[in-house]
This record gives structure tokens, C-alpha cells and sequence, in this order.
């Protein structure tokens, strides 16, 4: 009887088809969780698109959450340098340790732009690796995805085929997905921009955007009005078409060039949740690219 | 929308009767729209070069990086250094005390005019797969003191984790951190009276987390006991013992909290001080017994969607008590202490501050700091010691100015009647920078 007692705790404790727990440290790495596990993760995101995911806190609810994690998956590029070391090391948890299979960052997959010449402060908030905003360029995505789906198989090996699967289909979608973002935002290419923060390196990379200016005047730095002055001027001489922002940036710096230039604003969700459409990754585009041709109409 | 308008512009011209100057406008445009397109397309072509220039060669390139882009810097040790000085506008006082609290000693910051307080150099990095290390040293003009020296299990397994060395107790909420992550320059009087400061231990610390929704981390720690309130002497047996406990969340988007109970007990044995008789000369005092400290923290913190870039506020505060009972001694020739006599004396002492910080705009901060101290029951029993009855308080108020997270500067204004008899108007500023390492703070 007592055995038959412990055999039910036991299996109250520990469900057979328990899920793979995953902290992401970004909305976007949450969402292709979902997308590759689908019901066999449960995936929370330590940060939404209405935080700056450079500066948040390691925060007593993201330890507690990282301590049972099986996996953390981050953007990596030093994006997080300021709290996930922290989170790491608090949450006592060897399965999400760097080096370890549960540590997944996805910069570690993507050809980095934007690697500084000079490595200084001076610089601003410059990371040596690269610019770590890759998940505004869906054909970066795909290369997290595949590697990111090779992960969560090799996490639990007897589900492999299960991810295989998920992954295909999911590439299916994306691929026809981008074939249509692409010919919807053709007519963007070679379209000027200036952007709050260098946020969008990748988009633009994709879409063939040019950008002519930052209203930060360092990296990470608040704009400053002198700075803004500066580009104002700077735009008299090499006109832009429109303004880029991120939904969690401050509306002011943009609007305060909106106000004096003329040109349209184009808030960008940035990352899933960013907007009431960016509710997943496809959605994310969806919208970004509405907006965009919206701006630049 | 520039292209749309000149084609637009073009095409009216174009419609126009041809008379000679519509012809001109219509070259003008023509040219116009060309240099448009060739703008558009040398634009298309850096994208493009851009583009080729950053694609990995091969799908599978970056497949087998390392997956150290965070510790990139080889086996080389995360450095910094931290520069930390102050302009003092203080009264000239020979020895600073807190009325009616025994003096623990070590409070630094209380030089008078510009002064370098420390300058910190901290290394750290995981040492194997199986441990992590840090070292924080003080560096005072002719001297180093080892701050923090300590190794830490990375992978222990079911939340605990280990660590071993000195390192500042996981009691209290200020306690842990260091001088350059306060936020104001000094440390709450409470602090000063019962840790001198700060409270570290030569020892060991085990932690465990719970694997809970809510966080809840209790902790062990014991150590040779020889900092204050402690005073262990030349002895092989535990001189200090602490435990804590941590409970903590969010509360939706905006809001999270952390509260803590923490409980220290140390034996001191021959623990010096400098105190006054019943006539009020200096005498020396030696103490051998029991110290017990009780700490209760709390702190909450806001930012609009959790987003602390431009506003974010705030609020924090300790509770303290203290009780020592045991034996008491004075000296000193020509006082009431003559011939060292020495008797019973127990104390019960409490304390608390309350602090809030804003930043109202993204880069500057206000902060107030109220405590207040009292200095309770003190029973010398029979021995001729003076027992003030006085209960010690200070306002702070605090602005800074911090260009990025590397660099601040802080000017303090403090109404301090920490002394009986004495009530001083401090003015502090201060610079804060930190060199190298990007170093992460705790909530």
C-alpha cells in the first residue's frame, strides 16, 4: 500500500510527458520556442518588447524562473551582459551554465555586422562581437531555428523526431513567408532612413534600407538636443524619407525630428509583442513591413 | 514619398501643353527622377556589397563557433577598476562616533575635503566547469585590504551552490554590495554601528533556491568571527554563524519586491572599543560574550513596464536589532576605570532606515534617506561607564548624474546628529567610475 502511495506522489511529482521548461531571454526566442516544441515547452520570456533588453535587472521572479529551467536561450553578442551573467550565477542551475547544452545563444549562428573597428566606451554602449539585434532579418532567424531545433533534440533524444518534424514544417511556412515579404517590400530598397537607436542593421540589410543617421549620438547614449540639432542639419544635405523606431524606445527624440523635418514616423514592434499584431513571428514581420510601407508611402 | 511625388510632378508636366518653359521643367524633372534612380540603385548596390561582405561562408560556418561570444577575452579574467573620490565638507571632529553604540571601527569616507576613498580592483572568472572565483581589493594609499576573496560551486545541482573564502554575508540588503553600487556615499548608520560597515565572514556559505514560482533562498554561513562584532583571536572553533532567508516577485509588468530575514550571532572574545566613563574621559573597554543581530529588509522597485531606461523608482529599508550580553572590562589611568574592573553588561539596541530613489529622467536621480537609531538598553552593571540615553538620526538627500552605467557623479547634502551634542550639515561629492568589466549588479 505504502509503495502504491509512493508510486502515485512520484508520478504526481514528475509528469511523463513533462515539458521541456525554457527561459528566453527575448520575446523573438520565445515565440521560435513555440515554434519548434510547440505543447512540449513551456517557454517564458524574461523580457517583453516594451523593455530595453540591454538594461533590465536580474530580478528575484527570473531567478526563481531560470533555476528550473532545462534551457535559456539568448540573443548572446553581449546584448545581455548585464543581467543574465547575474541571473546564471543565482539561479544555482548546472543545465543552463555556459558550455553547457542548456545555454543556447542564438549570435553564436549568425554572421555578426557591425563588429566595431576600436573597441572603447568611448564608443558608447558598443558590443566588440557585433551588433546584437538579429532578429529583425527573418533569414537570421532561420539559422537560429535550425540550430536551435538541433538543440531541443539533442536536450531529449527520444523526442528528435518530433523537432525534425516541427522544424520542417516551420521552414516551410517561413520561406514562404519571406518570399512574400520580400516581393511586398520591394519597393523599399534604396528607401533612407534615420534610426533612433543602430537597432535595425539587419532589416535594413534585408530590405536594401539605407540609413543616413542615428538620433543616439553613441551607441546606447540618450539623444541629446545638440545632437539631434546636428542631425537636423545633417539632413538638409542628405535627405532621408522617414524615422525608425522601436516600440520600447521613448517617443520624444523621433518626434522631436518629426516635428522639425516633416518626415514619418515608423514604429516598429521590434520584437514579438511589440504590437497587438506582433503576437508571433509571422505576425512580427507582418506588421513591420505594413508599417514601413505605410511610412514610406 | 519623394520618388512618388516627382513622378507625379512629371507626369503633370508632361500632360501640360508644351510651351518652351514647360519643356525646361519637364528636363529639370527628368534629370531629377534620373538622379533619384541612380541614387536608389548605388544604394541597392552597398546594401548588396554590405550584405556579401557579412553572409557566412557556408550554412554550417558558425554552426561549430564557440559558444563563449560572453567570454570572449580567452582565459583571461573579467578586470575592472573603480575610481572612487569625494569632495567632504565635514566638521572637524577627532573621533567619530554613533552615541551609545560600542564603535566598530573601519569607517572609511570620513576624511575632510577631496579625498581618493578606494579604489577597487575586482577579478573574476570561472576557474573550471566546476567553480567560479572573485577578488575585490581595496587599494588605500599604502595599503591593500582583501575585500572579497572567494571561489563558488557553478553546478552543484538542486539550487545550492557554495561558496568558500572571505565574502561579504548574504545578510540584510545593502550588505553585499559594494561601496560603488550605493546609492548614497556613505553607508546607513546602522550599518556603521553594528558591522563597521559591512559584515564579511572568513568562512563558508551554503545556499539553497527553491524551485518555486515565487523566489525563496535561504542561506547558511559561518566563519572565524574575527570582524566585527566579532573577535575571535587566534582560535580554530566557529567565531560568527548567519543565516537568511530571501522571498521575492514580480507583481505584474511594473513592479517587483524582494523582502529578507536575516540572523547573526558571533562570540567576541576580548573585543576592544574606546568609550567614556561616568566623568567623561576616554577609557578602553573589553568584551567577551554574546552578540545577536536580527535584520529585516525590504525593498520594492517600479519602472514603467519594467522598462527602467527613462523613470524608475525605489523604495527600500532595513530594520536592526542588536543584544549583547556578557563580560564587560575598562581600563585607563586616571579615570574612574583605574584598576580595570570589570563586570555583567548586557545591551538591547534597534535602528532603521528608509530610502527612496527615483530617476525622473533617463541619466539623472533623487534620492531622500531617513534613519534612526536607538540606542536602547545598556547595562553596564556596576562598572563607572557613562550610558547615554540619545537616540541618533540623519536625513540624506542625494542627486546624481550618470552619463552611461559606467560613470556617476553625486552630490549629498546630510543633516547628521549621529554624535549627542553635535548637529553637523554634510556636503559630499563624489565620482564613481568604473573601468573594464561590464559589471552586472544584483537586484
Amino acid at each position: 500500500m505504502r509503495k502504491y502511495l509512493l508510486l502515485c506522489l512520484a508520478a504526481l511529482a514528475w509528469p511523463a510527458q513533462a515539458a521541456l521548461k525554457v527561459l528566453a531571454c527575448e520575446p523573438e526566442w520565445a515565440a521560435l520556442v513555440t515554434e519548434l516544441a510547440g505543447e512540449r515547452a513551456e517557454v517564458a520570456a524574461a523580457t517583453s518588447a516594451w523593455q530595453d533588453p540591454h538594461r533590465i535587472e536580474a530580478r528575484p521572479s527570473l531567478i526563481a524562473r531560470a533555476r528550473r529551467a532545462d534551457l535559456v536561450v539568448c540573443t548572446g553578442a553581449g546584448l545581455e551582459i548585464g543581467w543574465l551573467p547575474v541571473l546564471l550565477r543565482e539561479s544555482a542551475n548546472p543545465r543552463i551554465q555556459p558550455g553547457r547544452p542548456g545555454y543556447f545563444l542564438a549570435a553564436d549562428f549568425v554572421a555578426l555586422l557591425d563588429k566595431p573597428q576600436r573597441v572603447s566606451r568611448a564608443e558608447g554602449d558598443v558590443h566588440p562581437e557585433g551588433n546584437p539585434h538579429i532578429q529583425t532579418d527573418p533569414r537570421q532567424i532561420a539559422r537560429v531555428a535550425e540550430a536551435l531545433a538541433q538543440r531541443l533534440a539533442r536536450l531529449e533524444p527520444d523526442q528528435a523526431a518530433w523537432y525534425q518534424a516541427r522544424h520542417a514544417d516551420f521552414t516551410r511556412r517561413w520561406q514562404a513567408a519571406q518570399q512574400r515579404w520580400e516581393t511586398r517590400a520591394a519597393r523599399l530598397r534604396g528607401v533612407r532612413v534615420v534610426s533612433q537607436h543602430n537597432g535595425f542593421p539587419y532589416l535594413y540589410q534585408w530590405l536594401g534600407l539605407v540609413e543616413v543617421a542615428t538620433l543616439e549620438p553613441k551607441p546606447g547614449l540618450e539623444p541629446s538636443v545638440a545632437h539631434l540639432g546636428a542631425v537636423t542639419e545633417a539632413l538638409k544635405a542628405r535627405p532621408a524619407s522617414l524615422i525608425v523606431r522601436a516600440a520600447y524606445q521613448p517617443a520624444r527624440p523621433s518626434e522631436w525630428l518629426a516635428e522639425r523635418t516633416g518626415l514619418p514616423i515608423a514604429v516598429l514592434p521590434f520584437t514579438v509583442g511589440g504590437s497587438d499584431r506582433a503576437s508571433d513571428l509571422f505576425g512580427l514581420f507582418d506588421d513591420t513591413l505594413d508599417r514601413l510601407l505605410a511610412a514610406a508611402r | 514619398m519623394f520618388k512618388r511625388t516627382l513622378l507625379a510632378c512629371a507626369l503633370l508636366t508632361v500632360a501640360q501643353p508644351s510651351s518652351a518653359e514647360g519643356d525646361l521643367d519637364a528636363i529639370r524633372q527628368e534629370i531629377a527622377q534620373m538622379k533619384a534612380q541612380y541614387e536608389a540603385r548605388i544604394a541597392a548596390l552597398e546594401a548588396r556589397l554590405k550584405e556579401a561582405e557579412g553572409r557566412p561562408v557556408g550554412s554550417t560556418a558558425n554552426t561549430a563557433a564557440s559558444h563563449d561570444h560572453d567570454h570572449g577575452r580567452g582565459f583571461n579574467p573579467d578586470v575592472s577598476l573603480i575610481l572612487q573620490g569625494q569632495y567632504a565638507q565635514r566638521k572637524d571632529i577627532p573621533e567619530r562616533t554613533i552615541t551609545g553604540f560600542l564603535p566598530a571601527g573601519h569607517v572609511h569616507g570620513s576624511e575632510r575635503g577631496f579625498s581618493v576613498d578606494h579604489t577597487e580592483l575586482v577579478l573574476s572568472a570561472d576557474i573550471d566547469p566546476t567553480f567560479r572565483g572573485y577578488a575585490n581589493f581595496a587599494l588605500i594609499d599604502q595599503s591593500v585590504s582583501v575585500e572579497e576573496a572567494w571561489f563558488q560551486t557553478l553546478g552543484l545541482g538542486e539550487g545550492f551552490s557554495l561558496k568558500a573564502g572571505r565574502f561579504y554575508s548574504g545578510l540584510g540588503y545593502l550588505n553585499e554590495r559594494h561601496p560603488h553600487a550605493w546609492d548614497f556615499a556613505d553607508a546607513p548608520l546602522m550599518y556603521q554601528a553594528l558591522f563597521g560597515e559591512r559584515f564579511a565572514h572568513d568562512g563558508m556559505q551554503l545556499k539553497w533556491l527553491a524551485p518555486t514560482e515565487t523566489f525563496l533562498e535561504f542561506g547558511v554561513e559561518a566563519g572565524n568571527g574575527n570582524a566585527f562584532p566579532g573577535a575571535n583571536g587566534n582560535s580554530s572553533g566557529i567565531g560568527a554563524f548567519s543565516t537568511f532567508a530571501k522571498i521575492g516577485g514580480d507583481l505584474g509588468a511594473s513592479h517587483s519586491w524582494r523582502a529578507g530575514l536575516a540572523y547573526l550571532s558571533a562570540n567576541p572574545k576580548a573585543r576592544t572599543a574606546h568609550w567614556e566613563d561616568a566623568n567623561g574621559d576616554a577609557v578602553g573597554t573589553t568584551f567577551t560574550g554574546d552578540s545577536k543581530a536580527w535584520i529585516a529588509d525590504f525593498v520594492w522597485k517600479w519602472a514603467p513596464q519594467g522598462n527602467p531606461k527613462t523613470r524608475n523608482l525605489t523604495l527600500q529599508a532595513e530594520y536592526f536589532r542588536r543584544e549583547e550580553s556578557g563580560r564587560l572590562a575598562c581600563d585607563g589611568a586616571g579615570t574612574l576605570c583605574a584598576g580595570d574592573p570589570s563586570d555583567r553588561h548586557r545591551s538591547k539596541q534597534s535602528g532603521w532606515y528608509a530610502q527612496t530613489v527615483y530617476q525622473f529622467m533617463p541619466r539623472w536621480r533623487a534620492g531622500l534617506r531617513y534613519e534612526r537609531l536607538d540606542s536602547g538598553t545598556l547595562d553596564f552593571g556596576g562598572l563607572p561607564l557613562d550610558a547615554p540615553d540619545y537616540n541618533p538620526d540623519k536625513t540624506s538627500l542625494m542627486l546624481d548624474w550618470s552619463p552611461s552605467e559606467f560613470s556617476r557623479i553625486r552630490l549629498q547634502f546630510a543633516r547628521d546628529r549621529s554624535m549627542q551634542g553635535i548637529d553637523e550639515n554634510q556636503v559630499t561629492l563624489q565620482y564613481i567610475m568604473s573601468l573594464g568589466a561590464h559589471g552586472a549588479h544584483k537586484f
